[in-house]
């Protein structure tokens, strides 16, 4: 479905055939293959659409979780786990909103013991952060970060990570990226009822049982060995 | 304006822990009593059910069974040269909002307190000279000792199905529990949990380094019980979503299980839900409350419950705050050090370190809410030198699990990048091969730490904030040291493959991420209305049919979790009153 997502918008764009959208490595390998043979297919892609995100910003979360989250002979890439769409839901619904979120002024800086006190909702902050991220990556590379390659994604990351990229307009880079670096998680490891962690990958990854009912017996049985987890989610259950 | 309604005999504020003992008591001594409630009813059946309840996003991460902090907040500093500003999403702590409270979504640690905290001045100055405790630690007696607790210790262990093994039986330590414990009547009423690997290990290392590890009661049914009211608990599954989440099983020790469903069925109590209390009211004499005012948040409506005693249940930090916004008492002022409401916040600190072991499998997702191995040779041991290790306070030690699920826990050795190729091998590697030791410390009261009104920020009400001062001192900071290096020893002793060592912390308290819902003071319990809120009994001293219940009464707080002496303290003022107050309103204490 990336490189669905990227023909739409390059289509759209007219920007069809550059070199850069060709080059990510999107092509699905033999790893993603064999790591997505022990469960059943992925839902249906009627559910792949974007609600929050726009053409662009759906291009820098693509490339982000696909460079954070790359396919190996561990998991798929992060698009075909849906990593994308949980973002976009979660920006798209109530917490992108801001519905358990103080927003009343005045608002101030402080300091960074007294937390989040941007007046920015979850949706607006990753927006704003996208687009100042494209900023610094048009000015230091001529073009905008899903565009590319990945070496220079690395030092994209590295440096919203480290704090070393400030952005112009203000928006502190650091709020930015731990709310990034946040929902990439959440799009791997919570249930796939939200979006992500298609096929239960995330929890493959790591051998999770998920949404499991009991343990009271395997507690003793397992003490020290290896459960064999084929994980259950919620809606394996419901 | 407020309609007004009929007088009750009782009206409580919030339905948790202490509102469902208060409302199970009071009602079946005869009294007509009304809980007014900020959230809605769940239930196990509905809500807490499979599969729904195991969802790690909705509970931990969206805080799905919290307060909301777009409708009510607070602000917080570290120090009173700070602005404060609104803490704008939960983190630090996360106070619960449905009925039964926190009580649902805790994990179950549930402690006795001692005279070490009770008489902790007196105990100190006896043994460490008047010089010992700072200046502007403000540590005080609580005013009631041990053994006036006891058996309210104990009737709350066995309402709670708590699983443990006696330490101290009368007097005789026993060989497997807590030597250091104070002693108790009778045994838990339950057997402990079933040990899973890191607490063996951890068990086994700490007995090398000569301390003493037993197993931590918890309120997790270690197999069904009957609690002496007819509550029925299943056996705990050790399903690993324990706190933050309701038991899909009823073997957490839970109020919506126990008290308070008794309580539902008595003729004599009322449930409000949806009703957000905004203020107690005085009388004109300033001798006595009338009742409260609240709000039908489904709808806007006010209204006015007249009263003759008011009890404040709401979580601790509720329970100050409509004290301030109502009035009553003294506030605290910190630089003349006057007044009482307000004073001596305190919190708790800790220090953690992660043990890697290559090939060991821990299966970190099978867990009870109190699946670990604890020391107090740090704590409640009053052999353990304090002037030597030159901190007031003490810490316990445990290692194991509860409640590590994937979004907030996947362990890799620092330095580990933090995605990529290399991170998830390495989050594939050790999700299920490390473990942790942690430390969990007191605070001791400090001058400095304290709650008053905020002067800028208001909630959806048009009520001031409360304003929350709160940092670490260097009391804190020693033991952090202390601790750390007591972690450290044992896990290399351990000879882990890699160790994430614990560190003590040298930053400010911050508000991000989440430490502990241990929240405490701000209307303490003491001797003398000059330098408390409450008498013994957690009476007003002000106003006498006031009574205030839960963590806020602390007079400062210890290393352990809060709730055995707040399950403890609710049936103590509730035998008060329905044995003394009842039957002669007035000061139980003389002032």
């Amino acid at each position: 479905m990336n490189d669905q997502g990227f023909g739409r918008r390059d289509f759209l764009k007219g920007a069809v055939g550059t070199a850069a959208a060709a080059t990510t490595a999107r092509s699905l390998t033999p790893a993603d293959a064999h790591a997505q043979q022990p469960a059943a297919a992925p839902p249906a892609s009627s559910a792949d659409g974007y609600s929050f995100l726009n053409l662009d910003e759906a291009a820098f979360v693509e490339a982000l979780v696909d460079h954070m989250v790359p396919a190996d002979e561990l998991t798929p890439n992060g698009t075909d786990i849906g990593i994308n769409i949980y973002i976009d839901r979660a920006l798209a619904g109530g917490w992108g909103k801001g519905d358990r979120l103080y927003m009343q002024g005045p608002w101030k800086t402080g300091v960074p013991s007294q937390g989040y006190q941007l007046p920015l909702t979850p949706a607006q902050l990753y927006r704003a952060g996208i687009a100042a991220t494209n900023v610094h990556c048009r000015k230091t590379y001529g073009k905008p970060f899903d565009r590319l390659d990945e070496t220079q994604r690395e030092e994209v990351l590295v440096g919203l990570s480290s704090g070393k990229i400030s952005f112009e307009d203000g928006l502190p880079v650091r709020v930015f990226w731990s709310t990034l670096y946040q929902t990439v998680i959440e799009g791997m490891f919570s249930d796939p009822i939200y979006g992500g962690n298609r096929n239960k990958a995330g929890w493959r990854l790591i051998g999770f049982p998920g949404a499991i009912a009991v343990h009271r017996e395997n507690v003793e049985k397992y003490r020290g060995k290896k459960f064999p987890s084929d994980p259950v989610s919620i809606s394996d259950m419901s | 304006m407020a309609t007004k309604l009929k007088e009750v005999d009782a009206v409580i504020v919030g339905l948790g822990w202490t509102g469902g003992i208060l409302s199970k008591e009071l009602a079946e001594a005869g009294m007509k009593v009304v809980a007014l409630e900020r959230g809605g009813v769940r239930s196990t059946e509905k809500d807490y059910a499979l599969p729904n309840i195991r969802d790690e996003l909705r509970y931990v991460v969206r805080h799905d069974m919290m307060q909301n902090t777009a409708r009510d907040t607070l602000t917080v500093r570290n120090n009173p040269t700070q602005e404060a500003l609104p803490m704008r999403r939960l983190g630090s702590f996360l106070p619960g909002e449905v009925v039964g409270g926190s009580g649902v979504h805790w994990s179950g640690h549930t402690w006795r307190w001692t005279d070490m905290e009770f008489k902790v001045r007196t105990l100190y100055e006896e043994r460490y000279g008047k010089t010992f405790i700072p200046a502007d630690m403000t540590i005080q007696d609580w005013g009631i000792t041990y053994d006036e607790l006891e058996p309210y210790y104990d009737k709350f262990e066995y309402t709670a199905a708590v699983s443990g093994k006696a330490g101290n039986l009368r007097g005789q330590v026993q060989e497997g529990g807590n030597p250091f414990e104070a002693p108790r009547a009778r045994d838990y009423p339950l057997p402990p949990l079933t040990p899973i690997l890191a607490s063996e290990m951890f068990t086994a290392a700490a007995k090398d380094n000569g301390y003493h590890p037993f197993p931590r009661p918890s309120a997790n049914a270690s197999r069904a019980y009957t609690n002496p009211d007819g509550s029925v608990f299943g056996a705990c599954q050790y399903c690993g979503y324990c706190q933050r989440f309701g038991c899909e099983a009823n073997a957490k020790g839970s109020p919506h299980l126990t008290v308070i469903p008794i309580a539902m069925r008595n003729p004599n109590f009322e449930l409000r839900t949806h009703s957000w209390v905004t203020k107690v009211l005085k009388d004109s004499d300033g001798k006595r409350v009338t009742g409260v005012t609240y709000t039908n948040i489904l709808n806007g409506e006010e209204f006015e419950q007249p009263a003759g005693i008011v009890l404040l249940c709401a979580y601790a930090i509720n329970n100050v705050h409509l004290m301030l916004l109502s009035g009553i008492g003294e506030p605290y002022d910190p630089v003349a050090q006057k007044g009482v409401i307000g004073k001596n916040y305190c919190y708790q600190t800790g220090a953690g370190a992660t043990l890697f072991f290559e090939g060991k499998y821990f299966n970190p997702f099978m867990n009870a809410g109190g699946s670990n191995a604890t020391i107090d040779d740090f704590n409640i041991n009053w052999e353990f030198d304090r002037a030597k290790a030159g901190f007031v306070g003490g810490y316990n030690v445990a290692g194991g699990f509860n409640t590590v699920l994937p979004i907030g826990y996947r362990p890799v050795p620092r330095g580990t990048p933090q995605w990529g190729k290399a991170w998830k091998a390495a989050t594939a590697k050790w999700y299920q091969t490390a473990m942790n030791i942690g430390a969990s410390g007191s605070v001791m009261a400090n001058r400095y730490n304290y709650y008053d009104l905020d002067p800028t920020y208001r909630n959806a009400f048009g009520q001031p904030l409360m304003r929350m001062t709160f940092d670490y001192k260097e009391n804190e900071h020693k033991m952090g040291r202390h601790a750390a290096k007591v972690i450290n020893d044992i896990a290399k002793s351990m000879n882990p493959t890699a160790l994430n060592e614990a560190t003590a912390r040298t930053e400010p308290w911050t508000v991000v991420p989440y430490q502990s819902t241990h929240n405490t003071g701000g209307t303490i319990m003491g001797t003398t209305p000059r330098d408390s809120a409450l008498n013994k009994y957690l009476q007003n001293w002000d106003c006498h049919n006031l009574f205030l219940v839960g963590a806020n009464v602390f007079a400062h707080n210890a290393s352990y979790n809060p709730t055995g002496p707040v399950g403890a303290l609710a049936y103590w003022a509730a035998d008060a009153i329905k044995t003394r107050y009842i039957k002669n309103p007035g000061p139980l204490v003389p002032a």
